[in-house]
């Protein structure tokens, strides 16, 4: 059938960090969001009906920051969360810029194309969160800055949930044949939507440099 | 009108959902105030126990609790179920801090697939429930509970009452979901005029043991607030009444279709367990571990400034003042024999916890945990080896939860008002009925020195050398009456707690007995000489069964 023409709906979020405090920021925001965008596991059995698998959840505590959040129970997800941050913040230090960049959550379905032409990713929501590195003089300021950045992720959390609750788009539950173009079903415990991460680093002129991964969790995994 | 256009099926389904995102939503809000980390694990195969695909786990107290406020009703426009986390100081001074309430108003959406959407939705919105209920300022609070402050909760039912929590409050929506019958809203009002110390400034004190889950057994100030008791029911001038929802242990087995994809076959299903939760577990674990750990958050890298002191603020009506320590002359109070910095270890009691219980306490459920903080850090250590006692010394932590919320710290009565007999204790059933409130009660009158082991702890060691150690460990256990979850069964006509205290102490095997065993071991060889005879005169036999199996 015909592609429909998609809107993806863009929500964009901005946080002003200290160095150490890039990781765990990023973490809250991209777990906050994947929380809602992961379902259990599908069994699809006879007649086209299909069951779900449980997702659990777990309180993670910052370190550096004075926040807590929740994030669900998959190991091979949050690994591969840290993996896309870690390259993040690595590249916000090393590009020598001033500290500015940002990060890019993008859910997907795919559209299988016939030969010779290759499957289309549409995306459905792109989630960017803006990072600003700060500097800090003394332990005074770091001390107030854990708590004010801490403050900030509440706000994030709180209108991360408000996207949510719109109630907008989401695709359609896939049939078994379809599922592997809505959800990432390479996970043994959870399954969230297709997703993939990226990164810009704008550097000291103002310029973006791109960095694209594709398909994390499938590299992380294939250790 | 509007009852015909849903069908009754999908009337009933809608229902039951509501009644257990109600719940599910008090067990979230309330477990995200114990001061403790949540961690439940995902499973790929559906549990059937596990509504919304979530895995949230039951502790029986909320549940009842929230079961009583509802009164077999639903959240109603007009009668809404709410939530109330306040704080208590070991003074006795008491703060609302928030309130969380599930609403239901007039809007309709009438083509929403209840089997489906509506479920789907339910379950999104008890994720971001999960996720408001950390960033709300009573998280961080109730995170450091335990020296100065406990956190309690309280459920009512009717209308939302926001007058206690000072002027100014703050409102954070969770989200809406709507169904045929009415928009599901919930959210939460916070108070952010706040006015208390920070833990810097005290002394280390031993830890309030004793209310970490707890709520109003009478309100403490009467008269200072509008707020209506705790078993409110709502007025008659409602005219639509919900017919009260069949209250059964139900599980929901969900199960949907894709095929074609306006169908949706959705099946709710009592389901029987082959192993069924032990209630046992889940009421213990918490206010032990609120125990262990909100002290050992008091250290921790959360740290906290405080605002500053504003008790100039007439609205607060509650007087805040705090003293170093505790006050030894109020007699709910526990004084443990605290070590320096510690938690003091829960004082052992006559062992009553069967060997099969302290295994199943210490390992994970099938597929299901329910566990506080996962040590990540060497700060732990001291934590884990007290909670060892905490986690596991649960056998006589089940009186310690009678008592803690009827009879522990910080309820306004005199203590010779308390008894067994005028109070409606939950799970009374479980109470030891020979046990004196005030004398037995190590939570009154503490033991003066730790130097029994507990009791779990001695099991334990001794798993490993035989499997006769159930004998006395058997004996002590003092559950009256084990009325498991889950455990009401059509098909079969044995109760689960009938079957469980039939089989927990199987008899030996007679194979494993010495004398019947030497018994039948001496026929053996005395019968060896004739059996060999047979054998020889049948030599040939056999060699020629043997050529044919080469």
């Amino acid at each position: 059938g015909a592609a429909p023409a998609m809107n993806c709906r863009a929500e964009v979020l901005e946080v002003s960090v200290e160095g150490r405090q890039v990781e765990e920021a990023m973490l809250a925001v991209l777990h906050t969001v994947l929380l809602h965008r992961s379902t259990g596991k599908f069994h699809y059995k006879k007649e086209g009906t299909y069951s779900i698998g449980t997702v659990g959840t777990q309180d993670v505590d910052c370190d550096f920051i004075d926040f807590a959040y929740v994030r669900v129970s998959s190991e091979e997800l949050d690994r591969a969360l840290r993996k896309a941050v870690g390259e993040f913040k690595d590249a916000l230090r090393n590009s020598g810029s001033d500290g500015m960049g940002q990060i890019s959550l993008e859910f997907y379905q795919k559209k299988k194309s016939r030969w010779p032409f290759s499957d289309e990713c549409i995306p459905w929501e792109l989630w960017t969160i803006k990072v600003n590195v700060v500097n800090l003089a003394n332990e005074q300021e770091r001390q107030i800055c854990r708590e004010k950045v801490g403050e900030k992720l509440c706000e994030k959390i709180i209108n991360i949930v408000e996207v949510m609750n719109r109630h907008e788009y989401l695709p359609k539950m896939p049939t078994q044949s379809e599922v592997d173009n809505v959800f990432d079903t390479s996970l043994k415990d959870v399954q969230p939507y297709l997703y993939k991460i990226s990164y810009q680093i704008t550097d000291s002129l103002g310029t973006s440099v791109t960095t694209t991964m594709r398909r994390l969790i499938k590299d992380t995994l294939a250790l | 009108a509007m009852d015909t256009d849903l069908s009754s099926q999908d009337r009933k389904d809608l229902d039951k959902f509501i009644k257990f995102f109600a719940l599910k939503t008090v067990q979230v809000i309330v477990q995200a105030r114990l001061g403790e980390k949540i961690c439940t694990r995902s499973s790929s195969s559906p549990t059937g126990s596990d509504w919304f695909n979530l895995a949230i786990k039951d502790i029986p107290e909320v549940t009842h609790e929230a079961k009583k406020a509802l009164a077999g009703q639903l959240p109603a426009v007009g009668r809404s179920m709410c939530v109330e986390i306040s704080l208590k100081t070991s003074e006795g001074d008491s703060m609302e801090l928030e309130i969380w309430c599930l609403e239901m108003n007039e809007k309709c959406d009438k083509e929403i697939k209840v089997s489906y959407t509506v479920y789907n939705r339910l379950s999104l919105l008890l994720k971001s429930l999960l996720a408001i209920t950390r960033v709300t300022p009573a998280y961080r609070q109730s995170r450091k509970q335990g020296h100065e402050y406990v956190i309690l909760y309280r459920i009512y039912f009717g209308e939302v009452q926001l007058s206690g929590l000072g002027e100014g409050f703050q409102t954070v929506r969770v989200g809406t979901v709507g169904t045929p019958v009415g928009t599901i809203t919930l959210s939460c009002a916070y108070r952010i005029n706040l006015a208390f110390m920070s833990t810097r400034q005290f002394e280390r004190t031993p830890p309030i043991m004793g209310i970490i889950i707890d709520h109003f057994v009478d309100r403490p100030y009467p008269s200072s607030s509008p707020m209506h008791p705790c078993n409110y029911r709502a007025g008659e001038d409602n005219g639509a009444v919900y017919p009260s929802v069949e209250d059964s242990q139900e599980v929901c087995t969900t199960s949907f279709s894709t095929s074609p994809p306006s169908q949706c076959v959705f099946t709710v299903t009592k389901a029987h367990f082959q192993t069924p939760p032990p209630v046992v577990t889940d009421t213990l674990k918490v206010p032990v571990m609120g125990l262990a750990f909100s002290h050992q958050l008091s250290s921790s890298r959360l740290s906290y400034q405080p605002a500053a002191l504003g008790v100039g603020s007439a609205d607060m009506g509650y007087p805040i003042l705090f003293a170093g320590g505790l006050n030894a002359a109020h007699p709910h109070q526990l004084i443990g024999p605290g070590k320096e910095g510690g938690v003091p270890p829960i004082p052992s009691q006559p062992a009553h916890g069967t060997q099969a219980d302290q295994e199943r306490i210490c390992t994970p459920l099938d597929g299901v945990h329910y566990s506080a903080a996962t040590p990540s850090s060497s700060e732990d250590t001291e934590t884990v080896s007290n909670s060892s006692e905490g986690k596991c010394g649960s056998p006589h932590d089940l009186l310690e939860t009678i008592f803690i919320r009827k009879v522990g710290a910080f309820v306004n009565k005199p203590i010779n008002q308390v008894t067994m007999a005028n109070l409606d204790i939950p799970f009374a059933m479980f109470a030891p009925k020979n046990v004196e409130l005030e004398d037995n009660d190590p939570m009154v009158n503490p033991p003066d020195s730790p130097e029994t082991e507990s009791p779990l702890q001695g099991s334990l060691h001794s798993e490993g050398s035989s499997g006769s150690s159930t004998g006395n460990t058997h004996d002590d256990f003092v559950m009256i009456d084990f009325k498991p979850a889950f455990s009401k069964d059509d098909i079969l006509p044995m109760d689960l707690g009938t079957f469980y205290r039939e089989f927990q102490n199987p008899p030996q095997l007679s194979s494993l007995s010495i004398d019947i065993g030497a018994q039948s071991m001496a026929e053996d060889l005395d019968s060896l000489p004739e059996k060999l005879a047979v054998h020889e005169k049948n030599v040939k036999e056999f060699d020629a069964f043997v050529e044919t199996l080469q």
